[in-house]
């Protein structure tokens, strides 16, 4: 019976299990370099895009497995828009800001009807994107500034709310809010796992053994504070990660605890059954890519400071950086299943993937191959997994 | 005593944690038609898979002695050289490829090379004459319905030289008249003398086609029942097998029957078609429900009694709606909105549960919630205990078998599905239900379980609609009943009234009169 229910245990977060591997196996080969506290701070810093987007693609393969190919397009047009606002315009941060949220939501508003209202099917109503919008902010750009990019150097304030530290720390001198930050997370996590426990109960519920709920709040806990400690050694929280676990947690908790939530997953599972069960199904394919317009727009916001400047190659492959985290994290290709954790470990594992090939400082040309086969193997892996349990 | 083409002994079949067949033997004689009946899971379709390869020689045990030799079939290619051809429930038919392509799939004319394509309409032609139908087989499969797909399915068999020829539920999609058709069609073949094993749900067509009708139970085989005499063995007879009781009664008792004021009332109701509005699916309809009354609708297939449920419930299917519909009395405006019948108090459950009933790849919990999800939650945030709750609520009272709320909808039983259906709608608390088919393909003892659920609810003061194409369904549960066809209501009957001569002869009396 223990043995059987470790299995499960296993089986359940297979995908948990190949990602500690592999950080295990670059920490061998990097010689323990991907353990460095700066290591931490990048491999936040280069991904935070991948789990804003994967959130939002999250939502629309949920609705039937569709996807959004223009967002990456979309990250290059609106960062061509904002560097014109704030470098070109002189406009101020705030209204900068204010007006590129307005063209995502407007591109959202126009994308979401067309799919949800005229039935143009998802994959070629964002093609069209996808082909035009890279173009289009090449063009803006190079129209604006000689080089074809326009530096955001000068824009300390937009700057600050999208990248840096929060109270930063010279490097090497250890940063105690952050700790002290790690430390309140991991207790909340210890308390919300046992609260729920105990609420169960209270009802008489089936709920998780007290060992259970040490184990998984300990390792939770554990590993908040063991990434906290390491941030803190390299200067502090970084800004991105606190746009990142926002969202995350807005996410996780709008699909896992709300009606609307609910709904997304329905649609993806049958999208008749859960029309003639009431569920405005229409709206909830709008909401899905209006939805992804908006997650676009914080991307790129996020994309843009860390790279200090707006350029025609900004957001390239983003999309399938998206969709690569989100199969990999076990989201259905065919829609109605799949979880906003499962994103973040599958976003993860290609982030750690690529933090650890560069570390080794392997060929670019290797680096894809590498990455197309662990693609393929992660999904076999999942789906032979769970073929078994069957 | 005629030559015995089949016989299979001792066969027993173990999936992982079950066996599905246990020491299970089946005689074939040619030349005749043999009945395998019994309630779903009971190993039919097993056994017939084992029959035909798609479990080969080694995961079972027993054997198959076909034509006097022992067969050791590795695949279904195997026993379809040998002519025993399977024909399954589900239409394996490319809808968009010609029927003599479909005919000639994996079996195509020809050297290996190229298909002779003059050849195969040829031949295919040929066939489709044997079973009747007229079309040319250049034609596309989609253009055809359903009851002629089936005849290409059989011909698509002949073209492989069947020599016996296995149908798994062949007429389960089919309407009344094509049925008969396709039944006739199996007697012609005998004639010939070709051998069938059929697997049906429907017993009026075992009893009237078969000569032998073996039993099988819970994985064994209980009987067979020889169906040569002067009078066909009786639907009762053949039930009492399969369930292994008498069965005094396939309808229980209403009780406490109090038929109130009308709730539900709809008047010259016409809906016309999505795709070719010109044409009237429901055609100027009006009717009624009282509170605790079960209403039934009964029809043929194709009718209009789906599509004037469905045109109902939200306007979810039609176009061009015209016509009232009262609840209480009052006049309701028309909304193209399924939530806004629900919120009307309507319910629709469907005939295609798999289809557009069920989220299968969601839990228990969640299918039952779908529909009401607002009870179990406070500003869209869901309260998962409470629907917890629910879900073990309703799953104790509707008896569905399973071993917990989180089970995937998918992995249940036809039966068990139907139930979840059930407590979906139920929970959404409607006054009026429209069931649509609500025994489809679920057996004896479930259809049980669901009868006395639709008279638990007309007991407690709903209003219940019961659409079946079943004549003694319709019977036995209705305190009313409206005859549908050709999308207009063609009759009204009192239940104590209503017999199934009364009920044929209305609708062909219309027929004739159109």
């Amino acid at each position: 019976m223990e043995n059987k229910s470790i299995a499960a245990v296993l089986k359940k977060n297979a995908m948990l299990i190949v990602l500690v591997l592999v950080y295990l196996f670059f920490l061998i080969l990097t010689k323990g370099g991907i353990f460095s506290p700066s290591s931490f701070t990048e491999l936040i810093n280069q991904n935070a895009y991948v789990y804003i987007l994967g959130a939002g693609m999250l939502m629309c393969m949920l609705t039937g497995g569709n996807i959004d190919l223009s967002c990456g397009a979309f990250v290059c047009l609106l960062g061509a828009f904002g560097g014109v606002f704030m470098v070109v315009q002189g406009i101020s941060t705030g209204l900068s800001i204010l007006l590129l949220l307005l063209i995502g939501i407007g591109y959202g508003v126009i994308l979401g009807f067309l799919i949800a209202y005229v039935h143009i099917p998802p994959w070629i109503a964002t093609l069209a994107g996808y082909l035009a919008f890279r173009g289009l902010g090449t063009a803006i750009l190079s129209s604006n500034s000689m080089t074809g990019s326009l530096s955001l150097a000068t824009k300390p304030d937009f700057l600050g709310i999208f990248y840096g530290r929060i109270l930063p720390t010279e490097k090497g001198v250890f940063n105690w809010p952050c700790f002290l930050f790690g430390l309140l997370a991991a207790a909340i996590v210890v308390l919300v796992v046992f609260m729920t426990r105990k609420n169960r109960l209270a009802k008489g519920y089936e709920a998780d053994t007290v060992k259970a709920a040490a184990i998984k709040s300990g390792i939770g806990g554990a590993v908040i504070i063991l990434v906290m400690t390491q941030l803190a050694l390299d200067g502090g929280i970084p800004i991105t990660l606190l746009w990142v676990a926002g969202i995350i947690l807005i996410y996780s908790f709008i699909t896992s605890k709300t009606t609307v939530g609910r709904h997304f997953y329905v649609v993806g599972g049958n999208m008749e059954a859960a029309r003639l069960s009431g569920v405005n199904t229409r709206r909830i394919m709008f909401l899905a890519y209006l939805n992804m317009a908006v997650l676009t727009s914080i991307a790129t916001f996020t994309v843009i400071a860390r790279s200090q400047s707006a350029y025609a190659d900004v957001g390239k492959n983003f999309e399938m950086d998206a969709i690569s985290a989100c199969v990999v994290g076990g989201v259905s290709a065919s829609g109605g299943a799949g979880t906003v954790l499962g994103m973040v470990i599958g976003a993860t594992l290609i982030g750690v993937i690529n933090l650890g090939m560069s570390l080794i400082s392997l060929d670019a040309n290797y680096q894809r191959v590498v990455k197309g086969f662990v693609l393929l193997a992660a999904v076999v892996f999942d789906i032979v997994s769970k073929k078994r349990g069957k | 005593m005629a030559k015995i083409l089949l016989e299979m002994k001792n066969i027993t079949k173990t999936f992982p944690g079950v066996k599905a067949l246990d020491n299970v033997n089946l005689q074939v004689e040619e030349g005749e038609i043999h009945a395998l009946v019994g309630e779903n899971g009971a190993g039919k379709s097993t056994l017939m898979n084992v029959l035909s390869g798609i479990y080969p020689y080694g995961t079972y045990e027993g054997d198959i002695i076909y034509n006097g030799q022992v067969c050791k079939f590795s695949n279904i290619k195997d026993s379809e050289k040998l002519g025993i051809v399977i024909i399954h429930q589900e239409l394996a038919l490319v809808p968009e490829m010609t029927i003599g392509e479909n005919m000639y799939l994996g079996n195509e004319r020809g050297h290996s090379f190229a298909i002779n394509w003059n050849q195969t309409y040829a031949e295919a032609d040929k066939y489709l004459k044997m079973v009747g139908l007229e079309e040319s087989s250049k034609i596309q499969v989609k253009t055809i319905g359903t009851g002629k797909q089936q005849l290409v399915e059989i011909a698509k068999a002949l073209a492989k030289k069947a020599k016996l020829l296995i149908l798994d539920e062949p007429t389960s999609s089919l309407n009344e008249e094509d049925s008969r058709a396709l039944l006739d069609l199996m007697l012609s073949f005998k004639k010939q003398g070709m051998t069938m094993i059929i697997i049906s749900h429907k017993l009026n067509e075992v009893s009237y086609v078969a000569d032998k009708i073996t039993v099988i139970r819970d994985g064994s085989t209980i009987e067979t029942i020889d169906n040569q005499g002067k009078e066909p063995v009786s639907e009762e007879r053949i039930i009492k097998g399969m369930v292994g009781r008498e069965i005094t009664n396939r309808f229980p008792k209403r009780e406490n029957v109090k038929i109130g004021p009308v709730r539900m009332e709809v008047d010259h109701w016409t809906v016309h078609h999505p795709l070719y509005p010109e044409r009237k699916v429901v055609d100027d309809v009006s009717m009624y429900v009282r509170q605790g009354e079960v209403v039934g609708i009964y029809g043929l297939m194709g009718a209009g009694r789906t599509e004037l449920a469905m045109s109902i419930f939200g306007q979810s299917y039609g176009v061009n709606f015209s016509g009232e519909l009262k609840l209480d009395g009052k006049h309701i405006k028309l909304r193209k909105s399924e939530a806004d019948a629900i919120k009307h108090k309507i319910a629709y459950v469907t005939e295609d549960r798999k289809g557009n009933g069920l989220v299968l790849s969601q839990s228990i919990k969640v299918n039952t919630s779908l529909a009401n999800l607002g009870a179990i939650s406070k500003n869209t945030v869901i309260d998962g205990d409470k629907e917890y709750a629910v879900a073990e609520e309703y799953r104790d009272k509707l008896k569905i078998k399973t071993p917990s709320v989180e089970q995937l909808v998918g992995n249940l039983s036809g039966g068990n599905q139907q139930k979840v259906l059930l407590a979906k709608w139920m929970f959404a608390e409607p006054d009026i239900l429209l069931l649509d088919e609500p025994t489809r393909g679920i057996d004896v003892g479930a259809k049980y379980e669901i009868y006395c659920i639709i008279n638990d609810l007309a007991a407690a003061g709903k209003c219940v609609v019961l659409i079946s194409s079943e004549l003694p369904e319709v019977l036995g549960m209705s305190d009313r009943i409206y005859i549908m066809n050709e999308a207009k209501i063609i009759g009204e009957m009192k239940a104590s009234e209503a017999t199934q001569e009364n009920i044929m002869a209305a609708i062909l009396r219309s027929g004739r009169g159109a």
